[in-house]
């Protein structure tokens, strides 16, 4: 008998071309994605003069600099933007990879477009100019983000060196109660492991909590793995995984789909595999959760209060605590409930894809927006189908701007700001100092707690508003 | 790139643990061409008050702390989003080398590109080590990459742990593509097993 392997270490060995002296790896990259905010990394290819290696299996999409008013590339208003998500279709054009622009239908946030087009595969090794590209692990696939001299690796080689991180599983215990998303657990395990817990480490999530969530759900808790600090998040392949699949644009299909099942079906970590560090979270213990600080760690479920850093020892934290606390204009003891709030961001790559709109338009139908609040659809594919259903007339209904899809307020690049001073409940994945605009306040948290702030116009428990039946 | 070897030079306390790259290089100034130069975005909302305007109280803004060429951070220092703009602010502004407990993943990858040394060293020293850099501003401290050393401000030397490959590259301040680009027979002839073995890949939405 073999040595058990995790579901990491043969996606990692099937894409091993060779290793150094070092004990670096050189992997091949099944699929590349690019987005505008991939432009500094063409550059330096043009700088080397070489070509786009695979343009056959690079894939772009704008998405950071956009405008969510219109997607006319007129409306970027911002000349930098404009010139980065031009250079985007005029790179394409040039290299001839495949790019779901402004105008297609199929354009969208990077990390949501990928497996709604069934790019994202299970077993594949996918690299994105983007931290969040962890989100694709949740279909199965190892999936890292790199900066930009590394995309221009890629570009010109399809490959990339790396360290081989370690592997954690964190296994979810549990049913969720009501109102516990996948939002809640991730922040849970974020919380749990710290920002930069799981650094070095790829983590496999697994557990009964993890296999009953639907294939959105996992590219959630895939999505904030970064959060932790882990180098990837990912999630076995099982039936859901490949009825989701079925029926993708890019998913295999007739012959072809039956051997790539079969394929799949060996990916999941044979038992007994070992793993460099465990950690298990009982899903039933949860509640609806909530970020109070500059860091995703920095996290409470909504029953509970701002920390008080007098209680913490000097040296271990209280400085940290202070200067978040004084950052974000909160006092020790207060009740998160008792948080107002200026405004609600409902979008992102984390929590803007088709199911987080129905819970969020579940909550918003029950009132009106007491402050100013935004939906951006993760892509424009997910705007129809919600329109499809209704949604953009609740939203609308219930004092909600409607927008067009983009990374938008999530960080702010498209002019879609947080003003100074100003709170926002926002569904993305990132509450720095700063991250929605200079002096800006963001909480985390799931697309139906945010939803329910915007009525409440403070933080709230959305359970107070669909009942605990 | 540039090669790092050895550097002496003043060392800034940054005191904060998890500065993300979001603090270090603001989204907003992500656009512009590298050529232009990122050094006056580095920590920018937390050194300027309004454009222009210093904020008094930043530790880059103080008198010795300007020349610092050496930070001494906490925890989990360039977490967050792959942006290698951070890199560029540090390197741009003539920071050659951060000292931090951890980093994140994707900046410390980042940063051995452009020949910036990042060095990992226990929390209590690190703790220790930034406090004797805020008694006695302008303090010196000598790192040295073949060696694997750092002097720190009293005399004390600690050695630090590096991967072997990334001390090379940065010594030698090789270039991973024209590296990679040496292995290209290789590369193609993985790439048609790998094809072969997964012939669905080629598939094209219909
Ligand atoms: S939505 Fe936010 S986190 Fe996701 S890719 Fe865009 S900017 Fe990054």
């Amino acid at each position: 008998m073999s040595t058990p392997r995790t579901m990491f270490d043969k996606i990692w060995e099937e894409h091993a071309i060779l290793e150094d002296e070092d004990g670096n790896t050189l992997l091949f990259v099944a699929r590349h994605l690019a987005h505008d905010g991939s432009y500094h990394a063409f550059s330096f290819l043009d700088e080397r003069g070489l070509p786009v290696r695979r343009p056959d299996l690079t894939y772009a999409t704008p998405d950071h600099g956009i405008s969510t008013l219109s997607h006319r590339i007129e409306d970027i208003d911002d000349p930098d933007q404009r010139r980065v998500v031009t250079g985007l279709q005029r790179n394409a054009e040039r290299h001839g990879f495949t790019l779901f622009g402004l105008d297609d239908p199929r354009q969208g946030i990077v990390h949501v477009v990928g497996p709604e087009q069934g790019l994202t595969q299970p077993g594949l090794l996918m690299v994105c100019g983007d931290s969040h590209t962890s989100t694709h692990g949740a279909l199965g696939a190892l999936a890292f983000g790199i900066g930009a001299s590394e995309v221009c690796h890629v570009l010109a080689t399809q490959t990339i060196w790396q360290r081989r991180p370690r592997t954690m599983r964190v296994t979810v215990e549990g049913t969720r109660p009501r109102c516990v998303t996948a939002k809640d657990v991730i922040l849970a395990i974020i919380a749990r492991i710290g920002a930069n817990g799981a650094a070095g480490h790829v983590v496999e999530y697994a557990g009964p909590a993890i296999r009953a969530m639907s294939v959105e759900e996992r590219l959630t808790v895939c999505n904030m793995s970064i959060e932790a600090g882990a180098r990837a998040g990912m999630i076995a392949p099982d039936e859901t995984t490949f009825a989701y699949l079925e029926g993708r644009p890019y998913a295999p299909a007739g012959a072809e789909w039956e051997r790539a099942v079969a394929y799949w079906r060996s990916l999941p970590s044979d038992p007994g595999a070992r793993f460099d560090a465990e950690v298990t979270l009982d899903a039933s213990a949860l509640a609806p959760m909530v970020t109070w600080g500059n860091s995703p760690e920095d996290t409470l479920p909504v029953t509970g209060r701002i920390p008080d850093p007098d209680q913490v020892e000097p040296g271990a934290g209280r400085e940290t605590l202070r200067a978040t606390l004084d950052y974000m204009g909160l006092s020790p003891g207060t009740r998160l409930v008792d948080v107002p709030i200026d405004q609600v961001f409902i979008g992102s790559c984390t929590n803007a894809r088709i199911e987080d709109l129905r819970a969020a338009a579940e909550v918003a139908r029950r009132g009106r927006a007491v402050v100013p609040a935004m939906v951006s659809p993760g892509s424009s594919l997910v705007k129809r189908q919600a329109e499809a259903e209704g949604l953009d007339r609740v939203f609308r209904e219930a004092g909600f701007e409607w927008r067009e899809s983009g990374c938008s307020m999530c960080v702010g690049m498209n002019g879609d700001l947080v003003p100074a001073g100003k709170r926002c409940a926002s569904t993305s994945n990132r509450n720095f100092r700063g991250r929605q605009g200079r002096g800006s306040r963001t909480h985390l948290m799931s697309p139906a707690m945010a939803a329910a702030a915007a009525l409440r116009g403070r933080i709230t428990d959305v359970r107070e508003i669909l009942g605990e039946a | 790139m540039e090669r790092f070897t050895a550097l002496t030079a003043i060392a800034a306390p940054i005191d904060q643990a998890n500065i993300d790259t979001d603090q270090i290089a603001p989204a907003r100034f992500l656009r512009r061409p590298r050529a232009e130069g990122y050094q006056d975005i580095l920590f920018h909302d937390l050194r300027f008050t309004a454009p222009g305007v210093e904020n008094p109280d930043f530790i880059l803004n103080r008198a010795p702390f300007r020349q610092a060429r050496i930070l001494v951070a906490d925890r989990n220092f360039g977490g967050g989003s792959s942006r290698e703009q951070a890199v560029w602010a540090l390197v741009d502004s003539g920071i050659r080398c951060v000292v931090a407990v951890s980093f994140g993943d994707i900046f410390y990858n980042n940063a051995v590109n452009h020949g910036l040394l990042l060095v990992r060293l226990d929390a209590e020293l690190l703790r220790r080590l930034r406090q004797a850099l805020h008694e006695r501003p302008g303090s010196v401290i000598s790192v040295d990459l073949r060696s694997q050393t750092l002097v720190a401000p009293d005399g004390t030397t600690y050695a630090f742990a590096i991967e072997a490959a990334r001390k090379r590259r940065l010594l030698e301040g090789l270039d991973a593509i024209g590296l990679t680009l040496g292995h290209m027979a290789e590369i193609a002839a993985f790439e048609q097993g790998y094809q072969a073995r997964k012939p669905w890949l080629t598939a094209r939405p219909a």
